[in-house]
């Protein structure tokens, strides 16, 4: 497919990474943000290509691996209710809450319905008006232009059977979360490219400026990650912190700015906890007062969700780049994606996930999988 | 999660600002898009699109700087250079 296949060229790739190697004359640890990287990443085993200096870690940005259970524990709630169609993204179906998740809702006869996109559940409360439909609206920056659209739709048209449980985040408060960190050893960023197609870079310079460290805007493709470590390794070895844009095909510095608009128009910015990290200041969106007819969480009285409990699994630290998947004792043993312990495990974005996919090699007691996600 | 796929816009059936709907080519499989995100994508145009939502427009010239960019500092030219 255009603007897919000619950024996964091998020959370009090799001499990207023979690039990299080339200008790398000290060890250097860069976070790549997106859950959507991390899996290009090890898909295409990028990092081994890489000289042994720099080190890749993964960053918190999967918006399924980072909802709480709390929140999943509300989703579970309104889905088992008889008078509710429960409309989500398909990823999320397996996350487990604090005891059980959303596919077993659907097991025990509960109306949980996958959709591609959140306008796909307004057309659903349409055409059920005797039901009310939940649509669940997980996700970072890139997926809030769509959630906004939905409720606003259903807002212009009155479709009042219509609400959304809304769990979205934000990226720049998690990357400050991390840099604040008294053992952060990162010392460059590849920012998330959808993100910025969205909300441009700008809001991401006051943190290359405060933290010195350089941010590159990063597209997802072998090339355009490969590039992206480039740029951020010649920064590094030059001393050098700033935000620079690896993705313009795709990404302007002001972002989109009509989806800006409806976002402001549509959502709040609210304090947000994040599975396995805890809670970070104003770090996700919340439906406005004049949206509040739409929001499940005003019109449906949810009972409180049962205490997380902690087991072994230790995704907080996965999706704050302290750990990698192999460092977790359960990982491919009493973990897999069969059985996840953890949301890291579940998510095709997650980094557990993604290592069990594609990296029996490092992990020898993990059977290969023919499966791709 | 993030995953956003190129598409090429075939053809667009006006509505107000948020009810703008396209139908995109994704290699051949035909999508119904949002366009409202997009007010200036014309046929023929490439848009990314994410959870059914056009969130941009390619920028096709753009889209050859990872070569250029290659070309330049595999010709020996370190980018960056020329700012220092």
């Amino acid at each position: 497919m255009k603007f897919i296949d000619e950024y996964r060229d091998p020959e370009a790739v090799r001499r990207y990474a023979d690039e990299i190697a080339r200008i790398t004359t000290r060890s250097w640890t860069i976070m790549e943000i997106c859950g959507g990287q991390t899996h290009s990443i090890v898909k295409n085993g990028l990092d081994c290509m890489l000289p042994d200096k720099i080190t890749l870690l993964h960053g918190p940005g999967c918006p399924v691996c980072v909802t709480s259970a709390a929140m999943i524990d509300k989703a579970i709630a309104l889905a088992s209710r008889d008078d509710v169609i429960f409309c989500s993204f398909g990823d999320m179906l397996r996350v487990p809450g604090s005891r059980r998740d959303l596919l077993s809702v659907k097991a025990d006869g509960g109306d949980v319905r996958m959709v591609y996109s959140p306008i796909d559940a307004v057309h659903i409360a349409e055409k059920n008006l005797d039901r009310r439909v939940v649509f669940f609206a997980i996700g970072f920056e890139t997926t809030a232009p769509a959630n906004a659209a939905a409720v606003y739709y259903a807002r212009q048209k009155g479709i009042d059977n219509f609400s959304m449980l809304v769990a979205q985040v934000l990226v720049p408060p998690a990357i400050e979360k991390i840099l604040n960190a008294p053992d952060c050893r990162l010392q460059g960023f590849l920012a998330a490219g959808h993100v910025c197609t969205v909300m441009g870079y700008a809001e991401y310079e006051p943190i290359a400026e405060k933290y010195r460290i350089p941010i590159v805007v990063t597209g997802f493709e072998p090339l355009d990650i490969l590039q992206g470590i480039h740029m951020t390794v010649w920064q590094l070895e030059q001393g050098r912190a700033r935000v620079e844009n690896q993705y313009s095909r795709a990404v302007k510095r002001a972002g989109n700015l009509p989806a800006q608009k409806l976002m402001a128009d549509v959502f709040e910015t609210v304090d947000r906890e994040w599975r396995g990290i805890g809670l970070i200041p104003k770090s996700g969106l919340a439906l406005r007062p004049a949206y509040r007819k739409f929001d499940s969480e005003a019109v449906f009285d949810i009972a409180a969700p049962d205490p997380e409990i902690v087991g072994e699994c230790i995704s907080g630290l996965i999706l704050q780049g302290r750990q990698k998947p192999s460092d977790c004792p359960a990982f491919g043993k009493r973990c897999t994606p069969e059985h996840p312990l953890g949301a890291t495990m579940v998510s095709s974005e997650g980094a557990c996930a993604a290592y069990y996919a594609y990296r029996q090699k490092e992990s020898p007691h993990i059977k290969p999988t023919s499966g791709k996600h | 999660m993030c995953l956003a796929v190129p598409g090429k816009i075939m053809q667009i059936t006006e509505g107000d600002a948020i009810t703008r709907i396209g139908r995109v080519s994704f290699g051949g499989i035909v999508r119904e898009v949002n366009l409202a995100f997009v007010p200036e994508a014309v046929m023929g145009d490439y848009v990314l699109v994410h959870a059914g939502v056009a969130i941009n427009a390619i920028d096709e010239p753009e889209a050859k700087q990872v070569f250029e960019y290659l070309q330049e500092i595999y010709g020996g030219d370190i980018p960056g250079d020329a700012e220092r």
